[in-house]
Parts: structure tokens; sequence; C-alpha cells
């Protein structure tokens, strides 16, 4: 055991925590103001709903005693055996620490599908369908790429603090979400422009913030290591919010604030895998790829026709692609000598290993978020009535507004 | 009696009232309205979604002010609203049939 570690990790925690309601505000400021509340209500809600889902099997199913590569079994259920001695994942910090900060991702990742389906999910069947897919998908993706026994792991997939678990799964889901649930209502006709961005901003700086410890924390110490995620983090963000607004700007004219808040969320979800494995120029480039790329998956969704309300898939979707490419291309173990050397470092072969990584990824939760969508939408309904979308689901779904003025 | 009713653009509120104040006008209504003329509005741009923004927030003044008053309203609310550019405002001039004061029952002119 080691207090420097523990006291490290325990901040990470409280840092990672705060990103869901920092995204509440992210995407709050984004709908029109009389969906406002239900939108970081969903959030705000997960937060609460994926820590008991948590403790009671999904720590256990994602980090628990292996079965065939595949999940974790429930031999941990209801933290069973997961006391304060320190466990094979971090050796110098408590077993509970290793759980409770795991919990935080846990909770953001299904909060950051709630941007796909924005303005028009009723809340009921949102709630099921969010313990469903960290049961059913989440919990298995971290097996396989964190938990001991693993098959991404044991192929030797790198992905440091979240491609494949939080931002490709989220924007996979988000797909999947925004194309069975449809159009929101005057999508196309009417106007739907941001109603706070001010909030939005906010939302932006505070996810920015909680990174450094989503991604140093994830050295599950404190020393080089998290250094180098620390700062790969914070050039990423400030790159990718470079790279965003320099497209925009010459492709519209203008530099905007959303453009500058999308871009630094783009960078900081795009060196999410890489941010241990890369040294500070590698990060400064993956950030400035992750902001035009990212300009252009937002851009897709016009062509493609699907209403993704907060760009989930262009977000975090590209970027969970983008990202784990980037660490088999950046990867160096000059920077960390513990992970693999990348294509550009002599390894070509780590490339195949984390596009393997990706596909699976991306079909394994597309099938599965689909299916799980298709079944609650027959039993109870996804879409409020259009009358309840009409006048806000603030309204029809929580009985509240947002700004009585 | 006449009622005037002036759409003006906002930052030129305050140059008006102080103009009408002068003219020994002592009291009006105003409200924050949107609309569009020959100015139309602007655009507007959110992650590369343009939204054409048709209705331009303006200011609607509405002042009643006695027969021999009304050319000289009409003067300066045109005099101070002015830029020169597309989207001034317009003023409209209806006639009144009545005012009264509620507190006192006063009608007419000794109304206003």
């Amino acid at each position: 055991m080691n207090t420097g570690d523990t006291a490290f990790i325990l901040i990470s925690a409280a840092l990672v925590m705060l990103m869901t309601p920092g995204l509440a505000l992210f995407y709050g400021g984004m709908v029109r103001n009389k969906n406002v509340l239900s939108t970081i209500m969903q959030s705000f809600v997960i937060i609460a709903v994926i820590t008991v889902e948590w403790v009671l099997w999904g720590y256990s199913m994602s980090f628990g005693p292996d079965k065939w590569g595949i999940t974790g079994g429930l031999e941990w259920f209801g933290l069973a055996g997961v006391g304060l001695q320190p466990s094979a994942y971090a050796s110098t910090i408590p077993h509970q620490l290793h759980m409770i900060y795991q919990c935080m991702f846990a909770v953001i990742t299904p909060a950051l599908i709630t941007g796909a389906f924005a303005e028009r999910m009723k809340f009921g069947p949102f709630l099921l369908f969010s313990i469903l897919w960290a049961t059913f998908i989440y919990n298995p993706l971290c097996h396989w790429i964190w938990g001991s026994g693993g098959w991404m792991a044991k192929l030797g997939v790198i992905d440091f603090a979240g491609g494949v678990a939080v931002h490709l799964s989220s924007g996979v889901a988000a797909l999947a979400a925004a194309i069975l649930l449809g159009k929101r209502k005057g999508h196309g006709t009417e106007e739907m422009r941001p109603h706070n961005l001010p909030m939005t901003l906010l939302g932006a700086g505070i996810l920015w913030f909680g990174w450094f410890g989503f991604n140093a924390g994830s050295a599950l110490s404190s020393g080089t290591l998290a250094g180098t995620a620390f700062v790969a983090t914070h050039l990423a963000a400030a790159t990718g919010t470079l790279g965003w607004l320099a497209l925009e700007w010459k492709a519209r004219g203008k530099a905007t604030t959303l453009g500058a808040a999308s871009g630094a969320v783009a960078g900081l979800a795009t060196v999410t895998p890489a941010s241990g494995f890369v040294g500070p120029i590698s990060a400064c480039i993956i950030g400035f790829a992750a902001g035009i790329l990212c300009y252009w998956g937002v851009m897709a969704k016009n062509r493609f026709g699907y209403d993704d309300s907060l760009d989930v898939v262009g977000v975090h979707g590209v970027s969970g692609v983008l990202g784990l490419v980037a660490a088999g291309l950046f990867a160096s173990k000059s920077v960390n000598p513990a992970g693999p050397d990348g294509l550009f470092f002599g390894n070509p072969k780590q490339l195949g290993i984390q596009c393997i990584a990706i596909l699976a990824t991306i079909v394994y939760t597309f099938i599965l978020t689909y299916i799980f969508l298709k079944i609650i939408d027959k039993i109870f309904g996804l879409r409020v009535h259009v009358n309840d979308e009409i006048n806000g689901l603030d309204l029809s779904q929580h009985d509240e507004k947002a700004y009585i003025l | 009696m006449k009622k005037l009713e002036a759409i003006i653009k906002p930052f030129k509120l305050n140059d008006v009232k102080e103009g009408l104040t002068k003219l020994g006008i002592q009291g009006m209504t105003v409200t924050e309205v949107k609309g569009f003329g020959r100015q139309r509005g602007h655009k507007e741009i959110y992650r590369g979604a343009e939204y054409q923004i048709d209705f331009v927030p303006k200011i609607k003044m509405e002042i009643v002010v006695p027969d021999s008053l009304v050319s000289d309203t009409v003067k300066v609310i045109q005099e101070k609203a002015r830029t020169g550019d597309i989207g001034d405002g317009k003023i409209f001039v209806y006639p009144m049939e009545e005012a009264i004061r509620i507190r006192t029952g006063e009608s007419g002119n000794d109304a206003i």
C-alpha cells in the first residue's frame, strides 16, 4: 500500500465523478429550453443508477474472475471479497478504491449516449435501457480490455483509459439509438438552436478538468506514467480546439464558441486510449487530427440523414476509432516501457491488433444495442407522445420547467 | 388625440425617450418585440448547421399625444431613431377615441 498512490486515485475518482454533471451541462446547453432539465436529468440520474448496478454486479462482471476471456464471473457480486487490501489490478491502493474509481467510468459511458436520443426519449424506458446497456455491453467490453484474462488484453490491444469501453462503445450505441428512434419532430424544418451556449462551455471546461482524473488516474499510481498521460491529455485538448476552429473558420468563415468546446472534447476523447503510451508531440498531432476528423464526423449526419441530436457519433464514435488507431501508430516504448511500440516506432503489427479491437467493439455494441432498444420499444415504447415532444420533455416527463421568468 | 406606434432599433430607445421628454411628453409604453421588414435577419451557425434568423429584436413604443403635438412627436422620433441604414423601423399613427385616468376619472387630453 502506498499513501501517495492512494491519495492520487482518491482525487482522480472524484475528478471523474465530476465529468458526468459536466457532461449534463455540456449537453443541456445544446438542447432547446423546453428540454434542458430532461437532458441534464438523463446524465445526473445515471450517476445514481449505474453506481448501484456497479456495486451489485457491474464490478464483478468487469473485473471479477475471468470466464473464457469474455466476462467476469459473479463471484464478487455485492462486492463480496472486494476489500481494503490491494488487488492484482493495482498493487499499491485499496481494492475498493480501484472499484470506486472504475465506477465513475461505468457511470459516464451510458450518459454519453444520451446525447443521441436527447429531446425525445421516455424517462422510464431510458432507465431500463441504461441498466441493460451497462450490464451486457459496458461490463463485458470493460472485461475484454481491462479485466484480467480479457481476450483483447491477451491479444495485446492497448487502450490506456477508454477508447473501447467508453468512447467507441458509446458512439456506436448512439448511432443505433439515433437510427432506431428516428428524427426529432420538426427536424430540418424548425429551428433547433442551442438554448444556452455559456452552459455548454462551462460543461466543456468541467469535462476538460475531470479528464485529468480520467486519463492520468488510469495509471492507477502517482508517478511518471500519470505525468505522461496528464501532459498528453492537456495537449490534445488544446490542439483539438485549434483543429476544429481552424477548419470551421476556413469552411464557414467564423470560429465559434461551440466549435471550440466541441474541438476540446474531440481532442480529449481521442487521446484517451493513447494517453499513457505517447509523447507530447504525438499527443499534439493526435489532438489536431481529432479536431478536424470529428468536425467531418459531425457533418456526416447531414449526409446520411440520421438525427444524432448532440453529435455523439461524430465526436465520441469517431474519437474512439481514431484514438485506438492513434495508439497503434504513436505508442512508444521510450515513453512507456510497459507498452508496445506503434507503427511509427517500428511495430506495424500493433495497428492490426488495434483494428481487430475496433471492429469487434463496433459489431458487438451495435447489434446488442439495437436489439435492446427494439425490445424495449415493443414492450414500453421508446419515444414520448408527439404532444409531449411538442410541449417539451421537462414538462411531460418531470412536471418541471427550467426557467420561471 | 392620436396614438403613435413606433417600431425602432433597441439601442435607439434612450435617444428617442430623451427627445420626447424634452418635447414635454410625459408617458409612454415600450415592449420588446421581434419582427422583420425589408431588413430581414441574419444567419447563425451551430456545428456547421446554418439557421436563417428572420425575426430581429426591435422595440415597440406606444405614445398617446394631443393633436397639437402629433407632427412634432413624429419628427422627433424620426430624427432620433434614424441611423440611415435599412431596418430603422416605422411610425404608425392611429386615431384615439378616448383616454381615462383610472385614479381620478379625468378624460380626454387631461388624462394623457
